[in-house]
């Protein structure tokens, strides 16, 4: 049995991983599916959330959101409608979008799309999580 | 016989030009490289994507509802949409000319059928606006950054009234970058949608139903076809302008050489005249 199957991110603009992983953790719309190699097959929409994989020992996150997942046995493919590497997020903005998305929700008219807001806060929160931890790792790093 | 201060000047001038024409190339070629970088890392996610939709297509194709998808059906092309891809500034060559002249062929060819007109770029804008063409739209400065959240919103209210039925087909109308010296205009029909061949069956485990799946995926392939004119059309502009420029800095060149033999030659003729004047003179006194 293979030790690795070919992980492939990408969203519209730009491709951001295509690599021999071990394993990948991804956000489905559904919840979290775990990936090893040989897996069955499978189809998702892709959530929100923050997808992590594994090359060796290297653990590496990105944060997506929005799109599609196909599993083969041999590769997963990711199509994100929004894809960023916690280094990539800026922590500030980060916290802005995420009060933004709060106030959002709070002053919603009644009869708006309730679903679409909260998609959007699930989103800052997210991007906002990943960013201070790869703050963390790299401050503790350093 | 022009004097030789109005030949300075006029070189002088046609030198101005061409540092101008020339700092237009390099931004040009600049901006090419960019662009030309994006429509690479733009080419994975269309692939991984058109393979995807055709799997699925391929898995649903047993059911009936895929021939009755709105976004696949068919209609007889009563009112049609053009999504006309223009660059927002000129001194690029013949590259709007020739996609105007393409725009006006595409009408042509449906006399009689109602053509809306989505421009994305301002030359095209302004030569339906003149002509008061049907303009459904316009949107300028998308090619600057060429950002794909920039066009969404424009693919998906004419997938709207496509969905709706407003309109019975979409064609895009775009210059394609083949390569820095040779473009190539491109008519393309994103709806109704034109289901890319499956490559096989899989059977896969669906989390939501394959309907739904299509349901989202269908779109989004209509927005990435969107996406990738933009691409492609930036590039294109950016390689004519290039192309132009760089003619324009050599023409410039080529009449500075012709003007500067030409001030050289009056020169002489004067010079001549005045050695033979002196010598003219000095005969006579003696």
């Amino acid at each position: 049995m293979p030790e690795t199957f070919l992980l492939e991110v990408a969203t519209p603009e730009r491709l951001l991983v295509r690599e021999q992983v071990r394993e990948a953790q991804i956000p489905a719309a559904r919840g979290y599916i775990g990936v090893l190699p040989e897996h069955a097959p499978l189809l998702a929409e892709l959530g929100t959330g923050t997808l992590s994989y594994a090359v060796g020992e290297r653990r590496s996150s990105i944060v997506v959101s929005g799109g599609f997942v196909e599993v083969q046995p041999d590769h997963v493919r990711v199509l994100a409608e929004t894809a960023e590497r916690p280094e990539e997020i800026d922590t500030e903005r980060a916290r802005q979008a995420l009060r933004q998305a709060e106030r959002e929700l709070l002053m919603a008219p009644p009869g708006a799309d309730i679903a679409r807001a909260l998609n959007k806060l699930r989103k800052a929160q997210e991007r906002l999580a990943a960013a201070e931890k790869q703050k963390a790792q790299t401050g503790k790093r350093a | 016989m022009p004097s030789l201060i109005d030949i300075r000047r006029r070189i002088r001038s046609v030198r101005n030009t061409q540092q101008i024409t020339k700092a237009m190339k390099m931004v040009s070629t600049a901006r090419l490289r960019r662009a030309q970088e994006r429509v690479l890392l733009a080419r994975p996610y269309a692939r991984m994507l058109s393979e995807l939709v055709a799997n699925v297509a391929a898995a649903a194709q047993s059911e009936e509802l895929l021939a009755a998808h709105p976004l696949l059906v068919r209609r007889a092309e009563e009112r049609v949409q053009l999504v006309f891809y223009t660059a927002d500034r000129g001194l690029a060559g013949a590259f709007n000319s020739n996609l105007i002249k393409a725009a006006q062929q595409f009408l042509r060819e449906r006399e009689g059928v109602r053509v809306e007109i989505e421009a994305i770029g301002r030359k095209g804008r302004d030569f339906f606006r003149k002509r008061k063409a049907a303009l459904s739209g316009e949107h300028l400065g998308l090619g600057n950054k060429a950002l794909y959240a920039d066009i969404v919103p424009v693919a998906d209210r004419i997938i709207e009234r496509y969905r709706s039925a407003e309109i019975d087909a979409v064609y895009l109308l775009y210059n394609e970058f083949k390569s820095i010296l040779s473009q190539k205009l491109a008519v393309e029909r994103v709806l109704p949608i034109e289901l890319p061949k499956g490559r096989r069956f899989t059977e896969y485990i669906y989390e939501q139903p394959p309907v739904q799946m299509l349901e989202r995926l269908l779109p989004q392939y209509v927005r990435v076809s969107f996406y990738h004119a933009l691409l492609e059309s930036t590039a294109a502009e950016h390689a004519a302008r290039m192309t132009a420029m760089d003619a324009a800095t050599s023409n410039a060149a080529e009449l500075i050489d012709k003007l500067t033999l030409y001030l050289n030659r009056v020169r002489q003729a004067s010079i001549t005249r005045e050695i033979i004047e002196v010598v003219s003179g000095a005969a006579a006194l003696a």
